[in-house]
């Protein structure tokens, strides 16, 4: 039987989407145990029903950030003898961190930005959409298990085992010295109205095309107007226009909304990876040469300055 | 305050204008040509200069590997103002994993001396593993923290504001450590003309894996390969019309037939 191990992450009231379903996919492969870093008496019942059957909990952590005290708690458990077949994590900055710490820890290559994963006898291969997702690869892990690999949120759907609660054991952090000093002192979450970007069914983003940070007050009327969440891409977000926490991309949120509205974004492979997967996609862009209107099912090719202020007044008097 | 040194870690890619290709022969990406400065470790150049001038003293050190001794993105960090580089040029590199990539650049690292504060990107901007900067902390046995979007060094402690999911944590760590660094974290500079010039004759220490005793390195050394190559499911071409000024009606009407509105 393999053995798969799920590192779970919380948010506030209960476990990432990210966490689930990959949960539901390690039932597919083997035996399911989740490992948490912090206290698991909050989330063991949700791992449990998403087909964990043992939770591996380090406890508080005291404000420590996951990298290193994850990391050591998974080598100590398998330095007492467990021995994980596969360990699978979420493409986040918790997970991010936890296995390249792993990685070193376990001598051991990780395969990031994954999609898929497939387990043919003792063959493990993993799928990973490169050129903005034009092309998959497939890459079969070589040499000793465990095998580390990362997966990208909405990569598999996530379905209640209809299983019951899970065994709580605990992993707790070894002494790790000044590697893992790293200490958070305090947590700022930036408010949000209307929906969560990576759960709206509307996305409307805008992209560099919008010329100036003011004109993106039209993507959040547009937003706004459809019950939806605005985004952008990485190059308004490095130039400082909006938070980090509206992107849509490779190192953003994954996005697979009903209705993708592309404001003045050309379709960098980055920004594609993030919201390819929409079922429906509009572009409105100068350039008609740009990558985006070859993934979108309606491209108008035009200036964003004109054609969203009509779009917004037709909403308006509807 | 106390002098400062500053290692940057830094990426060649081709030109991410250029489409990318994979190597037919090894499926992986092709890096061969001309390589520049990863535009995302540009940032993590300026931090580090920024730091060493508020610290009073001290330099900035550029790490890099490239299978080709190429060293064209490198003097721009050096045009910038670092003061000296380590290249990790070797062909037996090719088709290095993450984990293979920071043994041989923490090994590097160690070679120019080591450093109060290692800055990374959080992720290169053609192979995005994003997993290297966190591996290399390991390897040097550092304390790090991933996704700084603010850098403050107080005395031997770091402050920084490290980017969330949903939104940011203020975080201390002792030096010495390891950062990676957000885009638009800082505004790099432009290369001056003189800094140009002088980056010419700003010495890079070029070894190989080697010469760092980090065996085995490339294919020999990583734990995957790559076993199929596909194209993925095309969208069917949708419909594309230029704006005649009533172009926002097509927008209406599809989203009407969706019943969004």
């Amino acid at each position: 039987m393999t053995n798969v191990w799920v590192f779970a992450q919380s948010s506030g009231d209960g476990v990432t989407t990210a966490t689930l379903e990959l949960l539901t996919k390690a039932r597919s492969l083997g035996e399911v145990s989740a490992f948490v870093v912090g206290d698991a008496s909050a989330v063991a019942d949700a791992l449990g029903e998403y087909g964990a059957t043992k939770v591996y909990a380090t406890g508080d952590v005291g404000g420590k950030l996951p990298g290193v005290a994850g990391a050591s708690a998974m080598k100590a458990v398998i330095d007492g003898g467990e021995t994980p077949d596969l360990i699978l994590f979420p493409q986040s900055y918790e997970g991010r961190d936890v296995m390249a710490r792993l990685s070193v820890k376990l001598d051991r290559t990780v395969l990031t930005n994954n999609v898929d994963i497939a387990a043919d006898g003792g063959k493990v291969t993993v799928t990973t959409p490169i050129f903005g997702g034009n092309t998959l690869v497939t890459t079969a892990f070589s040499g000793p298990a465990p095998y580390i690999a990362a997966f990208r949120p909405k990569s598999f759907a996530a379905e209640p085992a209809g299983s019951g609660g899970a065994e709580v054991v605990s992993a707790p952090v070894p002494d790790t010295g000044a590697t893992g000093s790293a200490t958070v002192t305090a947590v700022h979450v930036e408010e949000h109205s209307g929906p969560k970007l990576d759960e709206a069914a509307v996305v409307v983003s805008g992209g560099r095309g919008l010329g100036e940070a003011a004109k993106y007050e039209m993507v959040e009327e547009l937003a706004k107007l459809l019950k939806g969440a605005p985004g952008a891409s990485r190059a308004i977000v490095d130039a400082g226009w909006v938070p980090y926490s509206y992107q849509v991309g490779q190192t953003g949120k994954v996005v697979k909304p009903n209705v993708y509205i592309a404001a003045g974004i050309s379709g960098a492979t980055q920004h594609m990876v993030g919201m390819k997967g929409a079922k429906n996609i509009i572009a409105i862009n100068k350039d008609k040469e740009a990558p985006i209107f070859g993934i979108a099912d309606l491209g108008i090719v035009g200036d964003v300055h004109k054609v969203l202020p009509k779009l917004i007044e037709a909403l308006k008097s509807r | 305050m106390a002098p400062m040194n500053v290692i940057v870690c830094v990426k060649q890619i081709p030109d991410p204008a250029t489409p990318g290709a994979l190597d037919p022969g090894t499926n992986t990406l092709k890096r061969d040509g001309k390589l520049i400065l990863d535009e995302s470790d540009s940032y993590g150049v300026e931090m580090a200069l920024q730091l060493v001038t508020t610290a009073g003293g001290g330099e900035v050190s550029i790490v890099s590997m490239a299978p080709n001794g190429e060293t064209s993105g490198m003097r721009t960090a050096l045009a910038m103002g670092a003061a000296k580089g380590v290249l990790v040029s070797d062909p037996a590199l090719q088709g290095s994993d993450a984990l293979t990539t920071a043994k041989v650049l923490a090994a590097a690292i160690q070679r120019a001396g080591g450093a109060d504060l290692i800055i990374a990107a959080t992720e290169s901007s053609d192979g995005y593993t994003g997993v290297v900067p966190e591996q290399m902390a390991e390897v040097l046995g550092l304390p790090s923290v991933t996704f700084a979007k603010k850098v403050v060094v107080e005395g031997e402690t770091l402050k920084v504001d490290r980017q969330t999911e949903e939104g940011y944590d203020e975080v201390t760590c002792p030096l010495p450590a390891l950062i990676s660094v957000t885009a638009g974290v800082v505004e790099p500079r432009y290369p001056s003309f003189k800094g140009i010039m002088a980056a010419k004759s700003k010495p890079i220490d070029t070894v190989t894996a080697a010469d760092l005793g980090v065996m085995p390195v490339g294919w020999a050394g990583s734990g995957q390969e790559i076993v199929n190559v596909g194209q993925a499911e095309a969208r069917a071409a949708g419909e594309i019309v230029e704006d005649d000024g009533e172009g926002f009606t097509k927008v209406v009407a599809l989203l009407e037939k969706l019943k969004v509105i």
